[in-house]
């Protein structure tokens, strides 16, 4: 039985659709990440999902209930941290957990035992007596999701849990999902952040104007779009030759920047025949890259536009990179 | 009892005590509780004490006694207006969605809403009693009345915390909430809470006759000013009852309406 299954699901306000039409199947132990811009129907499919709105059309199953039929079996099951942490900024880090863990019928001792575990876990155990005004960006995504977890749901849902934060508070909380994951929770994620859904998801489901336009795995979906291709620049006056050489092992592209390209089938493993066959032939490299495409290339190519937010989101990978 | 109604009073009485915390931590929701009503009394018995000498004015022991009541409805009232403003405040903030998402039945969020204003309720009345014994009032029926008194101001603070919830679900604006502190005061004016009856013009007279606003005030003054009568009691619990069933039903039918439309 799948985690989360849709069928045909729709909303609508008024005249306008928000989601028409989306068939989702997310499996048990699975992160599938919702990828998409603003607008495009992803908080609306998560709030369906999560029983606060009503579908128009369609239908969904989340734990093996209905969210319409059996909305309270689905409220039991999941764990919910919804978009820009909704915390009561007057309240301290442990009466959030604690209220929490009221409300998903846990008695006050274990309230209390679990609340201070998952402080713990989340790094907040200093703050926790702290109002939660006080806190930052990242803190308050951290407590929000030790809050969806106090009952230890099987599914899990993050309506673009790092949306505003820094690297390194990004870096926290990927580092938190992946090991929700580990330990067996189902995690759906949406995002508009590229780096996210590719870095953290099994699979990645593209969504457009209420629509899901392409769904697999990050690898499948940029294989779709294109091979690898190799970017090679060597010293002055060589470059028809590196041309010449580079055509042997692929199709070649456009130049680009002064830069030879050749698209690589075989990826990773075709880039040592061509250094060899470039040292070969007497051409000085200055520089050789293999790009992969990215699942920015992927939304281009099923969308038509860039996704907002992409290049933040590149700039922030390459933050989280230089982090040590 | 069944362990279901247990799960569910525990989680009214948590956000029963977060709306408590939520109130005593912003001044904006607690000032017009206290504050407010607390120097308006103050005000009022200081500058207008002999209104007791105009003929037609009820037998009392003085000015302070007769307005103790009106004090106390008037923070109730404010206190069902704050009430809501919290509330609102948490629609707006996403706060109400955290609760909506979790396993709970779904006016347990007004209920324990509710259940705070009851709490502010007893203790806007405890404060107005020591106010007016510290001042010099008497109340006629000693410790029961006052008990009576503290229980009508409780009920009250409920219906009109239900008015005040109904409105900010139905909009899910703290400001719409809060722009309706002045009608407050209008209908407090329009009843009996600061004037006798016998004192006020037309059409005022009649609007305060039938308010039922006044046969709540007169329900809580009664014990302060006379011997306790059962026709003013329950004249008085037969208003808050009307009041509490069209808020809670307007509040039920707003949260309704909130869920559909996913607010």
């Amino acid at each position: 039985m799948p985690a989360i299954e849709t069928r045909d699901l729709q909303r609508s306000f008024d005249d306008i659709v928000a989601v028409a039409g989306v068939d989702l199947e997310v499996s048990r132990g699975e992160i599938y990440a919702f990828l998409g811009p603003n607008g495009a129907g992803k908080t609306t499919t998560v709030r369906m999902l999560t029983t606060l709105l009503r579908p128009s059309g369609g239908s969904a199953r989340v734990a093996g209930h209905d969210v319409v039929e059996d909305s309270a079996a689905v409220r039991r099951a999941i764990g919910v941290a919804l978009q820009e942490a909704a915390l009561d900024p007057l309240m301290t880090g442990r009466e959030l957990i604690q209220l929490q863990s009221t409300l998903h019928g846990l008695a006050r001792d274990e309230a209390k035992r679990r609340g201070a575990a998952l402080l713990r876990r989340v790094g907040l155990e200093q703050a926790a007596d702290r109002r939660v005004g006080t806190y930052s960006g990242g803190m308050r995504r951290r407590l929000d999701l030790a809050s969806a977890l106090v009952h230890e749901p099987s599914v899990l849902f993050l309506d673009e849990p790092t949306t505003g934060l820094d690297p390194v508070s990004r870096k926290a909380i990927w580092e938190e999902v992946e090991k929700l994951n580990r330990e067996g929770t189902t995690v759906f994620l949406t995002t508009q952040y590229l780096e996210e859904a590719d870095k953290l998801a099994n699979r990645v489901g593209i969504i457009d104007n209420g629509e899901i336009v392409a769904e697999g795995t990050p690898a499948v979906l940029k294989a779709e779009v294109g091979h690898p291709h190799l970017e090679v620049v060597v010293a002055d006056g060589t470059a028809e030759r590196a041309e010449e050489v580079l055509a042997r092992f692929g199709k070649p592209l456009p130049a680009k920047d002064g830069a030879a390209l050749v698209e690589l089938e075989r990826g990773a493993a075709g880039v040592a025949p061509v250094v060899r066959a470039l040292d070969d032939a007497g051409l000085l490299v200055e520089r050789l890259d293999l790009v992969e495409p990215t699942l920015d290339d992927v939304f281009v190519e099923k969308t038509g536009y860039h996704l907002e937010g992409a290049e933040d989101a590149e700039a922030a990978e390459a933050a989280i990179e230089e982090q040590p | 009892m069944s362990e279901r109604l247990v799960a569910d009073l525990r989680v009214v009485g948590a956000l029963g005590a977060r709306a408590i915390k939520q109130t005593f931590r912003r001044p904006q929701l607690m000032a017009p509780i206290l504050v407010f009503p607390t120097l308006l009394l103050a005000i009022q018995v200081g500058g207008a004490g002999r209104a007791t000498d105009l003929p037609q004015f009820p037998e009392v022991h003085g000015f302070l006694d007769f307005m103790l009541a009106g004090a106390m409805i008037q923070a109730t009232l404010l206190a069902g207006n704050s009430g809501g403003i919290a509330l609102a405040l948490d629609i707006e903030m996403g706060f109400t969605d955290r609760l909506l998402a979790a396993p709970i039945p779904r006016f347990a969020i007004v209920l324990g809403r509710l259940a705070g204003s009851a709490a502010l309720g007893a203790l806007t009345a405890v404060w107005f009693i020591a106010i007016g014994l510290l001042f010099g009032a008497r109340i006629e029926e000693g410790v029961p009345g006052a008990l009576v008194m503290i229980a009508i101001v409780t009920l009250s603070a409920v219906a009109f915390g239900g008015i005040g919830a109904a409105i900010a679900l139905r909009s899910g604006k703290a400001s719409v909430v809060q722009g309706l502190f002045p009608l407050v005061f209008v209908i407090l004016f329009l009843s009996t809470a600061f004037f006798p009856e016998a004192l006020l013009l037309e059409p005022a007279k009649s609007i305060a006759e039938w308010n039922p606003l006044s046969f709540i005030v007169e329900g809580v003054r009664d014990p302060v000013i006379s011997a306790l009568s059962a026709k003013s009691f329950a004249e008085s619990m037969a208003a808050l009852c009307f009041v509490a069933v069209v808020a809670l039903g307007l509040s039920a039918a707003a949260l309704r309406a909130r869920l559909r439309t996913g607010g």
